[in-house]
C-alpha cells in the first residue's frame, strides 16, 4: 500500500532515537578531548630524532648527512653541518647537526626521511595535538624540541624499536668484530715485522725501494 | 482559571492603561499594535531557537549520534552560541551581485513570514488582528516568500543559487495549490475565513471526540494533505530540493553569509511555525482542550503543545525520509495532491449534507480512503520498485 514505506521508515528512526537513549553501544562517538580511542601501533604524525643516554644534544644519533634533507618530498627539513666531529655510539667520529629545524606545517607524514635514514636516528611521533598559537616560530620545530630518547620510541612503536635496536647492536657488534680482527691483524703484521726484523737476512734495501 | 488563561491579554490592557496616562490618545493604537509585534517577535524566534537545538539533537539522536553537547548543559546553549558566531561573521557579497536586490531577498522574507502571524490566534482572545478575511491575508502574505526565495536566487549571479530558486518557485508554486485547497474545505464547513471563528467552530465535544476537523473523514485527510504541503512550502527534507546541499550547495541562499544567511533559516522556520500554526487553527481545534476536564490548562499553552508536538512530526520525518527527484515532486503534486485535495472538497460536501450517524462516516470514509487507494495503485502501476541491485558495489 502506497505510505507503508513511509510508516515503516518513522518507526525505524524512532527506534534509532529511542534506543540511543537506552543502550550505549549504539552511539559510537568518541568525545574527544575527554576521551580518546587508543592509537594503532603504526600510527605517524611528524619526525623526532632518536637520542642515546640522557644528554638530548649529545647523544643524538643524526649524523647530519643530510640524505633526509635531500629527499623529503615538500623540503620541509632544514640541516646545518657541524665543523668539528664526535664519537657516535659505535665509538666512530662522526659529524652531528648544528641545526636541525622541520618545518610542521609542511610536513606531509610520508615518513619517507624515516625509510632513508641509515642511522635509525630519525623517527616517526605519534603526538598528534600538534597545534600552536604562534604560527611563523612555533611551527618551526627545532633540534632540542625534535631529541626524544630511545625509550620513547621503544614506548610508542615497540615492534618497529626491537628491529632498530637489533639493527644497531648488529652494527656495534661487527665494529667491534671488526676492530678486533683489525688489531689481530695488527698485532699479526708488527709479530711478523718484529720476526723478520730479527732474522739474520738482509733484506733491508729491497723494502726500502718499494 | 480565567486569570491564567487570560494573563497576557491582561497584562497588555495594563500596560496600555499605564501608558495612557503618558501618551496622547492617537498613539494608542499604534503602542496596541508595537507590543503584539514585540509579543509575537519574541515568542516565536526563541521558538526558533528551541526548534534549532531539538532538531539538531533529534536528528543526532535518529543517527545515533549526541547532537551538539557542550554549550551549556546538555548542549542547550548552542543556538546562542551560533547566533553569535552568524552576527560576527564577516557579510560577503558577491561583486556580480545586484546589491539591493541582494541586500533586501532576506528581509523580504523575514517580514511575511512574520505578518501571517498576525491573524494567528494563539489562545482564546491572544490574536494580533481579529481579521475577517485571516485566512486570505495568511495566504496572500505567505505567497509574497516565493519572490524573495526568487529574488535571492537572482540577484546572487550564482548558478546553485538561481537553480535554487527556480527549484523553490516551481516547488513552492505546485505545493500552494493543493495547500489552499486542503483548506478550502474548512471555508466550506465553518462558512468564514476568519481563523478565530473557525477555531470557535472546533470548540465542543462529540461523545469522548473534541469536535475537531482532525476527527472526520475529509478533515483527517485534508490535515494530511495540509501538513504535506506545509512540509513542502517549507523547503524542508523531504523537500527540500530547492536547498539540497548535496547538490546545490545551499540552494538560494548559497551567496549570504553571517547574519542574512541566519535571516533565511530564521524565516524558514518562522513560515514553518506560521503554518503550522495555521494547520492547528483549522484541523487541531487550534487553542481548545482536547478533553472538557482539561480545559483548566491555559488554551495558549495548548496552542505551544500542539505546535510543539508538530515540530517533532517535521523533525522526525526529516530524519527520515530522502530527498525527492524534481520529477517525483511534481508527480506527487500535481497527480496525487491536487486530486485529493479536489474530492477532499467533494467529501466535505456530502459529510455536511449528511445527517449525523454511522452512514455518514462509512461514506466518507470510503470518499477518502478509496480514491487514496486507487490513485496509489494507478501511479504506481507502471513502475517497477524493487531493492536495488549494484554491478560492481557489495
Amino acid at each position: 500500500m502506497l505510505g507503508e514505506g513511509i510508516i515503516k521508515g518513522m518507526a525505524e528512526t524512532a527506534r534509532n532515537f529511542l534506543g540511543s537513549y537506552v543502550s550505549d553501544d549504539r552511539l559510537t562517538t568518541v568525545q574527544y578531548p575527554e576521551e580518546r580511542t587508543p592509537q594503532f601501533e603504526n600510527a605517524r604524525q611528524f619526525p623526532f630524532l632518536v637520542f642515546d643516554g640522557s644528554d638530548p644534544l649529545k647523544g643524538l644519533r643524526c649524523v647530519a648527512c643530510q640524505i633526509c634533507e635531500k629527499e623529503c618530498p615538500p623540503k620541509c627539513i632544514y640541516i646545518v653541518k657541524s665543523k668539528d666531529k664526535r664519537p657516535d655510539y659505535k665509538g666512530q667520529m662522526q659529524l652531528y647537526p648544528v641545526t636541525f629545524d622541520i618545518d610542521l606545517s609542511v610536513c606531509m607524514s610520508c615518513q619517507i626521511c624515516v625509510e632513508v635514514c641509515p642511522f635509525e636516528s630519525i623517527k616517526m611521533d605519534t603526538a598528534y595535538e600538534l597545534s600552536t598559537s604562534d604560527r611563523f616560530g612555533g611551527l618551526l620545530v627545532s633540534k632540542p624540541q625534535l631529541a626524544k630518547p630511545n625509550d620513547h620510541y621503544r614506548k610508542i612503536h615497540p615492534t618497529d624499536a626491537a628491529l632498530s635496536d637489533a639493527a644497531l647492536a648488529a652494527e656495534v657488534a661487527k665494529a667491534q668484530a671488526k676492530a678486533r680482527a683489525d688489531a689481530e691483524a695488527k698485532a699479526k703484521v708488527a709479530a711478523e715485522a718484529k720476526a723478520k726484523a730479527a732474522a739474520p737476512n738482509p733484506v733491508a734495501p729491497v723494502v726500502a725501494i718499494a | 482559571m480565567t486569570g491564567l488563561d487570560q494573563v497576557f491579554v491582561t497584562l497588555k490592557h495594563w500596560l496600555l492603561g499605564q501608558l495612557a496616562n503618558i501618551l496622547p490618545n492617537g498613539l494608542l493604537p499604534v503602542v496596541s499594535v508595537l507590543l503584539s509585534i514585540a509579543a509575537i517577535i519574541m515568542v516565536f524566534a526563541s521558538l526558533f531557537a528551541i526548534m534549532t537545538i531539538m532538531e539538531r539533537k533529534g536528528l543526532g539522536r535518529i543517527q545515533n549520534r549526541y547532537g551538539p553537547n557542550r554549550v551549556g548543559p546538555f548542549g542547550f546553549l548552542q543556538p546562542a552560541a551560533d547566533g553569535i558566531k552568524a552576527l560576527i561573521k564577516e557579510d560577503l557579497v558577491p561583486r556580480a551581485a545586484d546589491q539591493v536586490v541582494h541586500l533586501l531577498a532576506p528581509v523580504m522574507l523575514v517580514v511575511p513570514a512574520l505578518l501571517v502571524y498576525a491573524v494567528l490566534p494563539v489562545g482564546r482572545n491572544m490574536v494580533a488582528i481579529d481579521f475577517d478575511a485571516g485566512l486570505l491575508f495568511f495566504f496572500a502574505v505567505g505567497a509574497a516568500s516565493e519572490l524573495a526565495v526568487f529574488m535571492a536566487g537572482w540577484s546572487s549571479r550564482n548558478k546553485y543559487a538561481l537553480l535554487g530558486a527556480m527549484r523553490a518557485v516551481a516547488q513552492m508554486v505546485s505545493y500552494e495549490i493543493p495547500l489552499i485547497l486542503s483548506t478550502v474545505s474548512v471555508v466550506m464547513l465553518t462558512g468564514t475565513l476568519s481563523p478565530v471563528k473557525i477555531v470557535e467552530a472546533q470548540a465542543g465535544h462529540a461523545g469522548w471526540l473534541p469536535d475537531w476537523f482532525v476527527f472526520t473523514p475529509w478533515g483527517f485527510a485534508g490535515f494530511v494533505l495540509f501538513m504535506i504541503a506545509a512540509n513542502a512550502e517549507a523547503n524542508r527534507s523531504p523537500f527540500d530540493l530547492p536547498e539540497g546541499e548535496s547538490e546545490l550547495v545551499a540552494g538560494y541562499f548559497t551567496e549570504y553569509s553571517g547574519f542574512k544567511f541566519a535571516l533565511f533559516f530564521l524565516a524558514e522556520y518562522l513560515s514553518l511555525f506560521a503554518v503550522s500554526g495555521l494547520g492547528i487553527t483549522l484541523f487541531l481545534g487550534g487553542w481548545q482542550a482536547p478533553f472538557a476536564a482539561l480545559d483548566f490548562v491555559p488554551s495558549w499553552a495548548w496552542f505551544f503543545v500542539k505546535l510543539l508536538g508538530l515540530i517533532v512530526l517535521f523533525i522526525w520525518t526529516r530524519g527520515t525520509l530522502p530527498r525527492l527527484r524534481v520529477d517525483q515532486l511534481m508527480n506527487f503534486a500535481w497527480k496525487f495532491m491536487l486530486p485529493l485535495a479536489l474530492i477532499n472538497l467533494l467529501t466535505a460536501a456530502v459529510w455536511h449534507y449528511m445527517p449525523p450517524g454511522m452512514p455518514r462516516w462509512l461514506v466518507g470514509g470510503a470518499l477518502v480512503v478509496g480514491p487514496y487507494l486507487m490513485l496509489g495503485r494507478g501511479l504506481m502501476a507502471g513502475k517497477h520498485i524493487s531493492k536495488r541491485t549494484y554491478r560492481y558495489a557489495e
